[in-house]
């Protein structure tokens, strides 16, 4: 029932309000715009509004250059006082452009702002015919259909939704950290998850960063004692969305919180067990696997929160019930093996996506050898081994022997750009970091020889360009252009054979010590089963999909869910941050709101008198189809004894985005789209075809 | 079990003991191979390159001469046999008029339903698992399987094993006891038909396949198609010219390293008939 808000009786109260057929009694304005020319130039408008003058119904027409402009809007506010109008149609660009428009003008006019239409004279008719007479008649045809439409309107009232102010961050990689930090330093209260013991993501694992080389860590780790330090930040690690229910404002969010077996409250962190453990030759997920750990760990020491877990799969005790070692020493007793996972329950107004993304390790391209020979690693694990906390300080020793290799060479667009075996979008992010790690390596190893095998080197962006060259020009990586056919082992040696198709596709084989693969970057584990569970779109490549990709590329499709960083596509830090701090602005703007107001597009069951009630018969089809789980059962009582009389479906206004499957499926058409009303639509279609 | 069998030029001239080896392999798993009669020549290599409507009324007719004689599934040990039977199937099936065309030069309907395999697919489906049961000596051999490139391409009409790193004879020769090495050559070009025009070409691409596999110790080279087994075997003196000394390492088709195993005798797989002499096995 906590859904239950006082808000929805605004939504009866205009279901109440009795239809207005009466058609003599219309006083409809039609408002025709000659978009400048865009309209004009192929469409009579003069004839347009003298055609919807002597409509039924319609008390003023006219015509005017730019409908939209101030003159414009008064002249319609002008005409609404004048001729005491109760309905308008403008005649102008798509409702997309100026429905707000002039939907504004008219409330300011004293009307209600849904009693206001818009036919599409632009995009439907001049933009898409030639100039003839035929054109013009269509247009009449649409406005007249809308006057139609127009005069069975009824007034509508936006929706008021409460909003809990509180934002829920999922993914503390930096596009978590970033978003967190910016509306926590609003004032608003965040509550931030992580999968993993730590946050920190990706950029913790990097080495130095592009295009200005500064440490990874150095520039990073200060934000993530940010976060923890935060009284506004509720930091969860170890944690994962199970459920999110409600919308927009009114979200509920369950929270598993797995078992870490060591109470955060009672360990200081000292890392006595870590170094007493004896499973410790587990492969580091953080060192990509090419370092190991143990069963109790932290993932790296500048983690956040700086406490170790117990990894179960790996731990001698949970698998075979003995051991211990742990418990034995922790000197404050904070080891607790036998504590199930938690749920928790958090109201929350917004949700910030940031997953974000990992690189292909699979076994896409045998022919590389990549997960064959132990010398051919991919980019994140060259990431660290180039890193000062890596397995190896921060030298570049290659994992079969640990020699320093003397030959590298640098496979770009692994699985990226190739439909037929990898994915065929542009991973975006390996041209830069290829030209990185070349760069890093001949910084690391004076005598070293690198090569860079490229398909096109993608670098726009800021001071981006000037770093590639920089690793041509003054680091003297040699970049070939040209794919690699295969790489084989002989004696000892990494056989790299591709072509130089600038070299007038000539056959190069370089005998390398190791080869570094720019796997393409794709959605992580599990974005799919998360993306359902919240019920935001995606794309084929898993990736979760923003409602539009340019002007709202923060937002879902769904209210009150926003994204930022690589669970969107791959992105580079920078873009990760820009759209972090996007995304936090619009969380912020939500919940600096008291309420919210929402389009009362929504559909609802019809209520009448008793003993009916509704025309609802209660088969609650609908609910079966709803998308967006807006449909409920009401229960409708009678007062005195409290005795159920009937149950009907009720459609949650704040939940219902208008999308009209349930009207479709209603077998007693009792449902209807406020504002597209069944009733409204057929007057539209019926004009239209009674011409 | 009755199968089709499609045996094209090569089976009968240069790689006779292909065939011999393939039905010996058959006929010791009691599978019956039924050779599609009055069959013709499928258009390699040639046809393709020079008129597309051959190339396609060529296999079409095979196809549908298999389909008349009620034979739904055809075996092609030829892998150029094999990949223009099948390209031209997915093409005709792709392209309706054309189809109709082609029905209308070869003067027969068919459905084009036919299923076309090559000798590795025919291994696989019927012969794999029976191997353990039938196998008297294990094939204790280190070897290289080389595909060559018709046997897997183009990827997108046969649809079988992993286009660039192949693994499907591997499998299979472990399966008969074999150490199959691991070698940077599988599915490199070996020269084929310019074996007669630029001889000197395929000394040079066949010699690299040799000489990457005699370095890694490999006692046989595995091979299931017949152009690449005459240009590493039948041009070996150009090879070695090319290497620049003689190399003994025996270029075998698979369907006689199974048979050994198997226990078929030598003489039966037409080990005998090759030019570089298989005496090591």
């Amino acid at each position: 029932m906590w859904l239950q808000r006082n808000w929805d009786c605004n939504v009866i109260l205009s279901k109440l309000i009795p239809y207005k057929v009466s058609n003599i009694m219309s006083r409809i304005g039609v408002f025709i715009c000659h978009c400048g020319e865009n309209i004009s130039a192929t469409v009579d408008c003069e004839r347009v509004a003298k055609a919807s003058s002597e409509m039924e119904g319609v008390e003023f027409a006219t015509d005017y250059k730019y409908m939209c402009s101030d003159p414009g809007q008064t002249l319609i506010k002008t005409a609404i006082k004048e001729h005491h109008l109760d309905g308008v149609v403008v005649g102008s660009c798509s409702p997309r452009m100026h429905e707000a428009t002039f939907r504004r003008a008219c409330s300011e006019a004293g009307m209600n702002p849904y009693l206001c239409e818009i036919a599409n004279l632009r995009e439907h008719v001049s933009w898409v015919h030639e100039k003839c007479e035929a054109t013009t008649n269509k247009a009449i045809e649409i406005v007249h259909g809308l006057v139609e439409k127009v005069k069975r309107n009824r007034p509508l009232d936006a929706i008021e939704v409460p909003v809990t102010k509180k934002a829920l961050v999922i993914g503390g990689g930096i596009a978590g950290i970033q978003a967190s930090l910016d509306i926590a330093n609003c004032g608003q209260q965040v509550i931030l998850i992580e999968k993993g013991p730590s946050i920190g993501g990706h950029m913790s694992q990097l080495s130095e960063t592009f295009p200005t080389l500064d440490c990874s860590q150095c520039i990073l780790t200060p934000r993530m004692v940010e976060v923890a330090q935060n009284p506004n930040i509720t930091l969860y690690t170890y944690a994962e969305l199970e459920k999110l229910e409600g919308f927009i404002g009114n979200f509920k969010a369950t929270i598993r919180l797995q078992a870490k077996s060591v109470d955060d409250s009672k360990c200081t962190g000292c890392g006595l067990c870590t170094t007493k453990c004896p499973q410790n030759n587990i492969p580091s997920e953080f060192n990509e696997g090419l370092g190991t750990r143990t069963a109790i760990f932290t993932p790296f020491p500048q983690a956040v929160p700086n406490k170790p877990v117990i990894d179960k799969e790996h731990c001698k005790y949970y698998q075979k019930g003995k051991c211990k070692v742990c418990q034995k020493f922790c000197p404050t007793g904070a080891i607790e093996y036998d504590k199930p996972d938690e749920f928790i329950t958090e109201d929350i107004g917004a949700v910030v996506v940031t997953t974000g993304f990992n690189v292909l390790k699979t076994e896409f391209f045998p022919e590389y050898g990549y997960g064959k020979y132990k010398d051919v690693i991919n980019g994140l694990q060259f990431e660290r081994l180039a890193s000062a906390s890596g397995p190896t300080l921060g030298e570049i020793r290659r994992p079969s022997d640990g020699q320093i290799p003397k030959k590298i060479v640098f496979i770009a667009c692994c699985g990226s750009r190739d439909p037929a075996k990898g994915i065929p979008y542009c991973s975006k992010i390996c041209c830069m970091y290829t030209a990185k790690h070349a760069m890093l390596y001949q910084h690391k190893v004076h005598d070293g020889d690198s090569t860079v095998f490229y398909m096109d080197v993608r670098a726009g962006g800021k001071n981006y360009e000037e770093f590639v060259r920089r690793a041509v020009e003054e680091d003297h990586v040699n970049y070939v252009r040209g794919r690699v056919a295969r790489v084989y082992e002989k004696s000892g040696k990494l056989i790299v054979k591709g072509v130089d198709t600038l070299m007038g596709a000539k056959p190069v084989e370089i005998e390398a010590d190791m080869v570094v693969l720019a796997t393409a970057g794709v959605a992580n584990k599990g974005a799919e089963e998360l993306a359902q569970r919240m019920h935001i779109s995606y794309d084929p490549y898993h990736f979760f999909t923003e409602a539009h990709p340019k002007l709202k590329p923060v937002e879902t499709n769904t209210a009150g869910i926003f994204l930022a960083g690589a669970c969107q596509a791959p992105k580079d830090i920078p873009e990760t941050v820009a759209s972090a701090s996007g995304a936090a602005v619009k969380v912020v703007s939500l919940l600096s709101r008291p309420t919210l107001i929402r389009e009362p597009l929504v559909a609802v069951v019809n209520r009448c008198a008793p003993p009916l009630f509704s025309t609802c018969v209660g088969c609650f089809m609908c609910q079966t189809i709803c998308p967006y789980q807006a449909i409920e059962r009401e229960e409708i009582k009678d007062r005195k004894t409290g005795k159920v009389l009937k149950v009907i479906a009720r459609i949650n206004p704040g939940l219902c985005q208008g999308c009209g499957t349930c009207v479709s499926f209603c077998r007693s058409k009792s449902i209807d789209i406020q504002g597209y009303t069944n009733e409204e639509m057929y007057a539209e279609v019926t004009a239209l075809l009674n011409k | 079990m009755k199968i089709g069998f499609y045996p094209g030029c090569s089976l009968q001239g240069t790689a006779r003991e292909y065939n011999e080896s393939v039905k010996a392999v058959a006929e010791a798993f009691d599978i019956d191979l039924k050779e599609i009669e009055d069959w013709n020549c499928c258009g390699a290599s040639a046809a393709h390159s020079v008129n597309k409507d051959l190339s396609l009324a060529l296999p079409a007719r095979i196809l549908a001469l298999a389909e008349k004689q009620g034979i739904d599934e055809v075996v092609v040990p030829c892998a150029a046999c094999f990949n223009r039977l099948a390209v031209a199937q997915y093409e005709l099936n792709e392209d309706a008029a054309k189809k109709a065309e082609t029905e209308n030069v070869i003067e027969m309907t068919f459905n084009n339903k036919v299923k076309i395999i090559n000798v590795i697919q025919f291994i696989d489906k019927y012969i794999k698992d029976k191997i353990a049961d039938k196998m008297t000596r294990k094939f204790e051999h280190k070897v290289v399987c080389y595909y060559g490139c018709l046997l897997i391409r183009p990827h997108k009409i046969i649809g079988f094993d992993r286009v660039e790193d192949p693994m499907s004879m591997d499998e299979l020769m472990t399966t008969i006891g074999a150490s199959s090495l691991d070698w940077g050559f599988k599915t490199e070009c070996c020269g084929a038909s310019l074996s007669i025009a630029r001889t000197d070409l395929v000394a040079k691409l066949s010699g690299n396949i040799i000489k990457d596999a005699t370095e890694r110790g490999a006692e046989a080279i595995i091979v299931a198609c017949p152009m690449c087994h005459s240009n590493l075997d039948m041009r070996r003196p150009q090879i070695d010219e090319y290497v620049g000394k003689e190399i003994p390492t025996p270029v075998i088709y698979i369907t006689q390293a199974i048979g050994l195993a198997v226990g078929v005798a030598p003489e039966k797989l037409g080990l005998q008939r090759h030019f570089v002499k298989v005496n090591t096995l």
